[in-house]
């Protein structure tokens, strides 16, 4: 029996009939074609599928997309703005945290949780906020280093942002 | 003037699209139309199937097909990669089919398969599918599988044995062994692991009833040489009539090389669906189950030499587990890609490798990152520690004196490299081995040790370091050795490149590499902006589908950087004289007298007299004034066959801290530095040592695959398998030597694999240190809290 929900995503209210059983991720990628958001496990531990479901970090699929009826979800493909990149997709650009990328949208996704509570992490503390996310390219290296790397960027332009 | 971009960190032109959720893998594709696929896997190791009723399955809703082995009619799948190099040598060889048949050899292989309008209509009707097994004696440890008695997999392989190597002057070795001072002997496991690439496989067939031809996307290093193993060796169709793609690949390490059974399951179903595209993903575990393992040696080690450190012997006996069926180079990795390796960056005159293939009821087992070589390390560089331990030498003053020393080189090594008949030989191209390890032990404060270690035991602690000094071989190989030697695909291994220059002086590369993560996309342009002194803004380089790609043998042995760019370098050396001809006939002037200077085509001796790039581009596409006998159009392809391997070196120097109370290993600190030689991109250098090494790490500290007597794989799932988290890590300290490879113009070697070899070896010989104070010599991996602690243990209550 499908059950009909809506959900906005990405700023956009959509609409959907689904089976009880599909899952968050899938009713990302295959009902509404967002495939920035991955599966790369079945057990949630990979984090590939994380995506913003009223702010917070989830794994999308540990959730039921009926579940997420009435949500508000930010996917990757929600993260840069008119303006241009968000600053951690700079940062990984430009400090090589991705390689394959297939971990990548999961990555950021988690990373922007996470400095939306931590806008100053130590490296410590993002190792642990992205101890859920793995990543088999970068050994992590500079993953760490663009997620501070955008954390800088963020406080700076958050300063700039209330000196002007 | 253009800037040079060539050894410059230049950011990644395939990023854009993988930050913003605009890769595409292939789940990510959908075609009209298109059907879905779901294997059912064997729940038993071993057993023979008695029958399979898929009656209910076929009558589910939304079922459109149920296959099981005997309606596809195909050969097995190809081995290309036979043990070889000796004469009259035997391999008992068994291949998996697309759907096994009558019998089933580990967990997981495929037995049936369910064609359905959802993924989700395909896995319930999985369920309804009966299967009767007839289960048997399952044997999962490759020495074991090898002894009287053990439960036989196959009836042309006695003793499960699947073929029985060696390499090196046997006679030799055993008198040097018997002649030395000192021998240390050692029982070594080099455990099974799970690669685990974050994207899992998959593909999509799609059969065209219009014009009788096949097209599959799939999750492939290889798409070429998967275009001719599938078309010739398995399913008998002409070899034109199919096309491989691989779009972008999530990660591979080896995985992704081979050709495996679902690729003949899509493509056979898409065509008894009368041409519905027919797509199947891997779940993870089925990626555990039915996509290669790697490593999974047993072996059993010699070492000889004197007590003042000259080693003068190495002798090997390695069990090597293959698994159920063979993969398709399963038998090459601990043959030709180990054994011949062995000795490293050591000039030890004797070697002799015995190297046993075995068939046990587990995955087949076949090239993950380093494949072979991180195995021959571990080997030799424990060996070293072992040998330095028992006559009272520091590890890296053994190593020192051992080294091959720079002005030996090209070196000929004792285990076989060189051997080949027909006069084709490979050699150790470079190397200087000592500034690489001296800088590491400098980084890594190696002097002050011992002050370090009485400082740790203060705290509950047990410091231990330890030191792998490494090489690789990379671009395996020069064609006529892998033919001379009848060690390899059985087929060549030249790499090719294409160029076109469009009419606006636009640059269109097409590549037959194939990246899984590297940046191939920045890094060949690059290369060939450098060569033709162009923007790399104005070069788009492809790759991926056989349709459209030249021929070439994909990306892995860590090949692409040596090989892929010297072909490209070639073709950019094609189009640069055609368009200098070009010039010439423009500026009225002799070829000899046109001198190129980036993209300025001029005369000698009269500077205001030149052509740029684009310009002979736009004349030579539009062909208006061609001299005679001229092609228009600048469109070029090389093809190169490398003359020898490349041949990466360093050291590597791991720090732990073992926790006295848990066995904990800590990885306090990490030195590599490494000598790849001149570099594309130092930024994507980095990124891919950061990467092995973190693999490498992961062997040494946690990963195994881990199976039960009964053949059920135990680390079945993400849940149960080690896969290394970033706070496991410390920050890794790189640093380098550059000793340019001679071999490619542009003195590039190959980085992919060489973290990989180089840190597992580090890390188990830092903590083999650490654990010295107990008494302890030598410690399997993974070096594991409950490992260390019940060594520590143990070792504890013999003392008392």
């Amino acid at each position: 029996m499908a059950a009909h929900l809506s959900v906005t995503v990405n700023g956009t209210v959509r609409e959907a009939d689904v089976e009880p059983r599909r899952l968050l991720v899938q009713l990302i990628r295959e009902d509404f074609d967002l495939t920035g958001t991955h599966v790369g496990c079945d057990t949630s531990q990979c984090g590939a599928c994380t995506v913003h479901v009223d702010g917070k970090a989830v794994k999308s699929c540990t959730m039921l997309a009926v579940q997420a009826d009435g949500s508000d979800v930010t996917t990757i493909e929600g993260m840069a703005s008119a303006e241009g990149l968000h600053p951690l997709q700079t940062a990984f650009w430009e400090h090589h945290g991705l390689q394959c990328g297939f971990c990548t949208p999961g990555m950021i996704m988690t990373a922007a949780a996470l400095l939306a509570s931590n806008p100053d992490p130590t490296d410590d503390e993002i190792r642990h906020a992205i101890a859920g996310n793995f990543c088999r390219c970068t050994g992590y290296q500079n993953i760490v280093i663009a997620i501070r790397a955008a954390a800088a960027a963020m406080r700076a332009g958050s300063t700039a942002g209330a000196a002007s | 003037m253009t800037t040079d971009m060539l050894g410059k960190s230049v950011k990644r032109v395939e990023d854009r699209r993988l930050i913003t959720g605009g890769g595409r893998y292939v789940d990510d594709i959908k075609l009209q139309s298109m059907a879905y696929c779901a294997i059912l896997r064997s729940p038993y190791a071993h057993a023979n199937i008695r029958s399979i009723d898929t009656s209910a399955a076929k009558a589910m809703p939304g079922v459109l097909d149920v296959m099981v082995g005997t309606d596809i009619p195909y050969n097995p799948l190809p081995l290309a990669w036979p043990a070889g190099g000796s004469a009259g040598l035997q391999n008992n060889v068994n291949t998996p089919r697309a759907l096994a048949t009558d019998s089933v050899k580990w967990t997981g292989e495929g037995v049936a398969a369910v064609i359905a309008e959802t993924p989700e209509q395909a896995f319930d009707a999985l369920e309804a599918i009966v299967v009767d097994y007839e289960p048997l004696p399952t044997v999962v440890d490759a020495e074991k599988a090898t002894q009287p008695g053990a439960p036989q997999l196959h009836e042309n392989a006695p003793n499960n044995i699947v073929f029985d190597w060696t390499v090196g002057d046997k006679a030799g070795t055993d008198a040097a062994v018997d002649a030395a001072e000192v021998v240390v002997r050692q029982r070594i496991v080099n455990q099974r692991l799970i690669p685990n690439p974050m994207e899992t496989r998959g593909d999509i067939g799609l059969y065209n009833p219009g014009t009788d031809e096949y097209t599959i996307w799939m999750s492939s290093q290889t798409p070429h040489i998967q275009r001719i193993l599938l078309a010739i060796f398995v399913m008998g169709i002409p070899e034109h009539k199919l096309r491989c793609i691989s779009p972008d690949v999530g990660g591979a390490f080896g995985t992704k090389i081979f050709c495996y059974a679902d690729y003949v399951v899509v493509l056979h179903a898409s065509k008894r669906l009368g041409g519905r595209a027919v797509k199947w993903i891997e779940s993870r575990r089925e990626n555990y189950q039915s996509t290669i393992h790697g490593r999974d040696h047993i072996t059993y080690l010699e070492i000889a030499g004197s007590k003042q450190g000259e080693i003068s012997a190495v002798r090997v006996k390695t069990y090597a587990n293959l698994g159920g069926r063979l993969s398709t180079i399963g038998p090459g990795i601990p043959t030709t890609l180990y054994a011949r390796v062995l000795s490293g960056c050591y000039k030890i005159p004797n070697v002799f490798a015995e190297v046993i293939g075995v068939y046990t009821n587990t995955v087949f087992v076949d090239a993950y990152r380093g494949a072979g070589r991180p195995e021959a390390t571990y080997v030799i560089e424990r060996a070293m520690d072992l040998f330095a331990n028992e006559i009272g030498m520091d590890p890296a003053e053994l190593r020192r004196r051992n080294f091959i020393a720079p002005d030996k080189f090209p070196y000929e090594n004792p285990s076989g490299l060189g051997t080949a008949s027909g006069g084709a030989k490979i050699y150790i191209d470079s190397g200087n081995y000592e500034p690489a390890m001296d800088k590491a032990l400098a980084m890594a404060g190696y002097a002050g040790m011992d002050k370090a270690k009485a400082e740790a035991r203060r705290r509950g602690k047990y410091l231990g370091v330890g030191l792998s000094t490494y090489i690789e071989v990379c671009g395996v190989a020069p064609s006529k050795w892998i033919g001379a030697v009848g060690e390899g695909w059985g087929a060549a291994m030249w790499e090719s490149a294409n160029i076109k220059v469009h009419l606006t002086g636009k640059v269109v590369v097409t590549m037959g590499t194939q990246p899984q993560g590297q940046g191939h996309e920045t890094t060949y342009a690059q290369v060939i902006g450098h060569e033709l002194g162009i923007p790399m803004e104005d070069i788009v380089v492809q790759h991926s589908d056989t349709q459209g790609t030249p021929m070439g043998y994909g990306s892995y042995g860590s090949r692409t950087s040596s090989v892929g760019s010297t072909a490209a370098i070639r073709a950019a050396a094609k189009i640069r004289e055609k368009a200098r001809r070009y010039a010439a006939h423009m500026l009225e002037a002799s070829v000899e007298d046109i001198e190129v200077d980036g993209a300025e085509y001029r005369v000698k001796g009269s500077p205001d007299k030149k052509k740029t790039f684009q310009e002979i581009a736009f004349a030579l596409d539009l062909a208006f004034d061609a001299p005679e006998g001229m092609e228009p159009y600048l469109d070029e392809t090389a093809y190169y066959d490398t003359p020898n391997c490349t041949w990466p070196f360093g050291t590597h120097v791991a720090i732990v801290e073992v926790d006295e109370a848990t066995g904990h290993v800590d990885l306090v600190k990490y030195v590599a530095v490494d000598d790849v030689g001149n570099k594309i991109n130092p930024m994507i250098v980095d990124g891919q040592l950061h990467g092995g090494i973190a693999q490498g790490v992961g062997q040494a500290l946690w990963e195994g695959a881990v199976y039960g007597d009964d053949g059920q794989l135990l680390s079945g799932s993400m849940l149960d398998y080690a896969m290394p988290r970033a706070a496991w890590f410390p920050h890794l300290e790189l640093d380098e030597t550059v000793t340019p490879s001679p071999v490619n113009p542009i003195g590039v070697k190959g980085v992919g694999e060489a973290g990989a070899i180089a840190s597992t070896a580090a890390v188990a010989n830092a903590v083999n240190d650490a654990l010295k104070p107990f008494g302890i010599r030598h410690l399997d991996m993974p070096l594991t809290s409950q490992a260390v602690w019940k060594a520590m243990q143990s070792s504890k209550g013999a003392q008392a």
